[in-house]
C-alpha cells in the first residue's frame, strides 16, 4: 500500500449528505474481477447522461474540479453496501482524501485498506471549508497526515482526528496481513484453546 | 462486572491485545460470495498466503445469478467471469462452494442460518453489509470489504476497534398485519440513517422477545441501515429451537451442551450500554418508504412529506431531491401511490414465514393487471419448503412469477432489474438511487403489504385485509 503522508491538491465539493455507496460505485460495475480501473464508473448515474455524455448538472463535472485529489461533502458519506469498490472508484478517479462531518463505519474503515484518508471534522468547519471552495476557483488543501492538519497558504490551519494506529499505517504504508501474522503464535494457541 | 451480550462475545474471541489499539478479534464463521471476493482471492496468490481454515470458510453464490432457468450459462459475460472466478478460487484454496446445483445453495444471510453455520456466541463476517442478519441468533456479525475478506481468509482474524453499545428496547404489542419489518422501518425513520454509526445494537424488549427467528433476523438485517455495525438479539428456548436438527448443529448431547454455554450469553441485568433508546410500537402501522434513503418513511396511513417542513437544510435539500427523483408530490396520501412492479425477496425479507405471510394475502386474489410481480425465494430449501407448502401455486395463481433462488431485484445486479420511472414496491432493504435499476423507484414495505400492493396495484393498509 503505498503510503499516505503529504498530500496537496484542489479540492472538489459534493454538497449531499447520505452518499451511498451505491450512487459511488453503481452495481453494474461490480462484477469485475479486478481492483483498478472503476475510475470511470464513478458516480456513473449522477455523472453521464443517457448517450455516455458528462451531465453538466452534475457538480464534480464542473472544469474547476479537474483534476482535484480532496472531496468535500456532506454527512454519513459512503452510507450502504460493504462494496470496497467504492473507495477503489473514488481512488482511482484521484481523490486520495475525503472529508465530511461523518462517515459510514465499513466506507471509513474500507478507505484505510486503500492509503486514502477520510477526514471527519466538525459541521461547522466543513461548512466553512464549502464556503471557501465557493471563493476561490482554485482552492486547493494540504493534508499533512504527520501532524494531522489541513492548511490552505490561506490562513486557515486545522487539525483533524485520526486514531493513531490506522495514521501509523497510513504514513508506512503498512500490509495489516502482515502485522497480524506477527501474532501467529497467539492465533495458534487461540485456535488450540478453543476447538475442543 | 456485568456485561452485555455484545462485550461476553468480544471479549471471548480476543487474540491479542494491547494499549492504543484496535484488538486483534478471531472469527468464527466467514461467508463469501462473488462480488466482494475475487480480488480478495487474489491478493492471497499474489502475496503467496493460503486459506487459514476452509473449515470455517463458506461461499455461495447469490448476487448475480439468474432467478430463471439457473442450468442454463449466465448471459452476462462479466457476470459468469466472476460466478467461475468465485468457482475456480474455492477448488484451489479448498473452500466448501454451494453452487448452483446445490439444494444448500441461496442467499448468505438465508443460509448461514438454515444450515446452522450461524450460531449464538460466534463471530461471523461476509463481504456484505446484510451480515448484521445473524445477530438475530446472538451472534456477534458485521459486514467488511474486500481487503478485509482477504485479511480473514488469510489468518481468521480481524483488526477491530471495539464499537460502542445501543439497546433498543420494544414496547407495546403490535397490531395484525405490523411486522419485524415495519418495526425496524421505524426504527430507521426514527433514528435516521446515521443514528446508531459507531454502534452494535441489541434488540430487546417484548416485542423482540416473542419475535420467531425470521423476524428477527429481519429486524436485525436492517441495522446497516442505521448506520450500525451490527444488530444483536439475546438467545432464548426461540433461538434453541429454531437451531436444533439444522444440518451444521452438533446433535444429541453435544446440543444440549451447547445450548447450556448459550445460556449464559444474555446481557447481565445490569450492563450498561452507551446509548438506551425506548421505542413504543403499540398500535404501530405498516411503514412504507416515501423517498431514497431507508429513513425517509411514513405510515401507510400518511402522506408523502413536504420538505420545506424539516427542520435542518440539508434534510429539506436531500428530501427535495428524493421526491423529484421519486416523481412524488408532497401531501399525496401513500395509498393513492401506484406501483408497476412488485418484488418479493432479498436477504431481509425471503424466508419461509416471508413468503407464507404474502401467500396469505395473495390467496384467492389476483395481481393488478398493470403489475409485474415476482416472488424470489432466499434460499433452494426455502424454494423446497414453499412448494411442499403449495405456496408456489398460490402465487403463481394469482399471477405473481415464481423464481430461483438468489438476491435478484434487491440491488438488481442480474438480469431481474426495473426500468427507468418504474415504481416498485419491494420487500429489500435499500431504496437508493437506480438500487434496483436506473432510475427505478423503490418503496420499501414488509412481505404482506407488497402482496397487497400487487393485487391492489397501489399501497393499502394491510390491517383493512385482515
Amino acid at each position: 500500500m503505498e503510503p499516505y503522508r503529504r498530500e496537496t491538491g484542489k479540492v472538489a465539493t459534493l454538497d449531499r449528505a447520505n452518499v451511498d455507496t451505491d450512487q459511488i460505485i453503481p452495481k453494474q460495475f461490480l462484477k469485475r474481477i479486478e481492483r483498478s480501473g472503476f475510475g470511470r464508473f464513478l458516480f456513473y448515474d449522477w455523472r453521464f447522461r443517457e448517450d455516455g455524455s458528462l451531465d453538466p448538472r452534475f457538480e464534480l463535472n464542473r472544469s474547476r474540479f479537474r483534476g482535484a485529489t480532496v472531496l468535500l461533502t456532506g454527512s454519513n458519506f459512503g452510507c450502504g453496501s460493504s462494496r470496497e469498490h467504492a473507495p477503489w472508484a473514488l481512488l482511482d478517479y484521484g481523490f486520495r482524501t475525503v472529508i465530511a462531518p461523518s462517515f459510514a463505519d465499513i466506507f471509513y474503515n474500507n478507505c484505510f485498506k486503500n492509503g486514502m484518508l477520510p477526514i471527519r471534522l466538525p459541521g461547522r468547519q466543513v461548512k466553512d471549508l464549502f464556503r471557501r471552495v465557493r471563493e476561490n476557483p482554485e482552492y486547493a488543501l494540504t493534508v499533512d497526515l504527520e501532524s494531522c492538519t489541513l492548511r490552505d497558504g490561506r490562513g486557515l490551519n486545522l487539525e483533524f482526528p485520526v486514531k493513531p494506529f490506522r495514521r501509523h499505517c497510513l504514513l508506512e504504508g503498512l500490509d495489516e496481513i502482515g502485522l497480524t501474522l506477527r501474532h501467529e503464535d497467539k492465533i495458534s494457541r487461540y485456535e488450540a484453546a478453543h476447538s475442543a | 462486572m456485568p456485561k452485555t451480550l455484545f462485550a461476553k462475545i468480544w471479549d471471548d474471541h480476543v487474540v491479542h491485545q494491547e494499549p492504543g489499539r484496535p484488538d486483534l478479534l478471531y472469527i468464527d464463521r466467514h461467508l463469501v460470495h462473488e462480488v466482494t471476493s475475487p480480488q480478495a482471492f487474489e491478493g492471497l496468490r499474489q502475496a503467496g498466503r493460503g486459506v487459514r481454515r476452509p473449515d470455517l470458510t463458506t461461499a455461495t453464490l447469490d448476487h448475480n445469478i439468474p432467478t430463471v432457468d439457473q442450468k442454463l450459462p449466465i448471459a452476462d459475460l462479466i457476470a459468469r467471469k466472476q460466478v467461475e472466478t468465485l468457482r475456480r478460487n474455492c477448488r484451489e484454496f479448498g473452500v466448501t462452494l454451494y453452487d448452483l446445483d446445490s439444494r444448500n445453495q441461496g442467499i448468505v444471510h438465508v443460509i448461514g442460518p438454515e444450515l446452522g453455520l450461524t450460531r449464538p456466541g460466534l463471530t461471523m463476517v461476509c463481504g456484505d453489509s446484510h451480515t448484521s442478519t445473524h445477530g438475530a441468533f446472538g451472534a456477534l456479525a458485521f459486514g467488511i470489504g474486500t481487503s478485509e475478506v482477504e485479511h480473514v481468509l488469510a489468518t481468521q482474524c480481524l483488526i477491530q476497534s471495539r464499537p460502542r453499545t445501543m439497546r433498543v428496547h420494544f414496547s407495546g404489542s403490535l397490531s395484525a398485519g405490523v411486522t419485524a419489518k415495519d418495526v425496524i422501518l421505524y426504527m430507521i425513520r426514527t433514528l435516521g440513517t446515521d443514528g446508531a454509526v459507531g454502534h452494535v445494537i441489541e434488540y430487546a424488549g417484548p416485542v423482540v422477545e416473542g419475535f420467531s427467528m425470521e423476524e428477527r433476523m429481519t429486524l436485525c438485517n436492517m441495522s446497516i441501515e442505521a448506520g450500525a455495525r451490527a444488530g444483536m438479539v439475546a438467545p432464548d428456548e426461540t433461538t434453541f429451537e429454531y437451531l436444533e436438527g439444522r444440518p451444521f448443529v452438533p446433535p444429541g448431547k453435544e446440543y444440549q451442551e451447547a445450548v447450556d454455554r448459550w445460556r449464559l450469553l444474555p446481557s447481565d441485568p445490569q450492563a450498561e450500554f452507551h446509548r438506551d433508546l425506548d421505542l413504543d410500537v403499540d398500535s404501530l402501522a405498516p411503514q412504507v418508504s416515501w423517498g431514497t434513503n431507508p429513513g425517509m418513511v411514513v405510515d401507510v396511513t400518511g402522506v408523502v412529506p413536504d420538505p420545506e417542513a424539516f427542520d435542518e437544510e440539508a434534510d429539506r435539500e436531500s428530501g427535495r431531491r428524493a421526491l423529484d427523483y421519486m416523481d412524488l408530490d408532497p401531501g399525496t396520501p401513500v395509498q393513492r401511490v401506484r406501483v408497476d412492479r412488485v418484488f418479493i425477496g432479498s436477504c431481509t425479507n425471503s424466508r419461509i414465514e416471508d413468503l407464507r405471510s404474502a401467500a396469505r394475502i395473495a390467496r384467492g386474489r389476483k395481481v393488478d393487471q398493470n403489475v409485474y410481480a415476482m416472488v424470489v425465494p432466499g434460499s433452494q430449501r426455502v424454494k423446497g419448503q414453499a412448494e411442499a407448502e403449495g405456496l408456489d401455486r398460490i402465487f403463481t395463481e394469482a399471477g405473481f412469477d415464481w423464481r430461483e433462488s438468489g438476491c435478484s431485484m434487491c440491488l438488481g445486479m442480474n438480469p431481474d432489474v426495473l426500468q427507468p420511472g418504474q415504481r416498485c414496491a419491494s420487500t429489500s432493504n435499500r431504496n437508493f438511487e437506480g438500487r434496483q435499476g436506473k432510475g427505478g423507484r423503490t418503496h420499501l414495505v414488509s412481505p404482506a403489504m407488497a402482496a397487497a400492493a400487487a393485487i391492489q396495484g397501489r399501497f393499502v393498509d394491510i390491517r383493512d385485509w385482515l
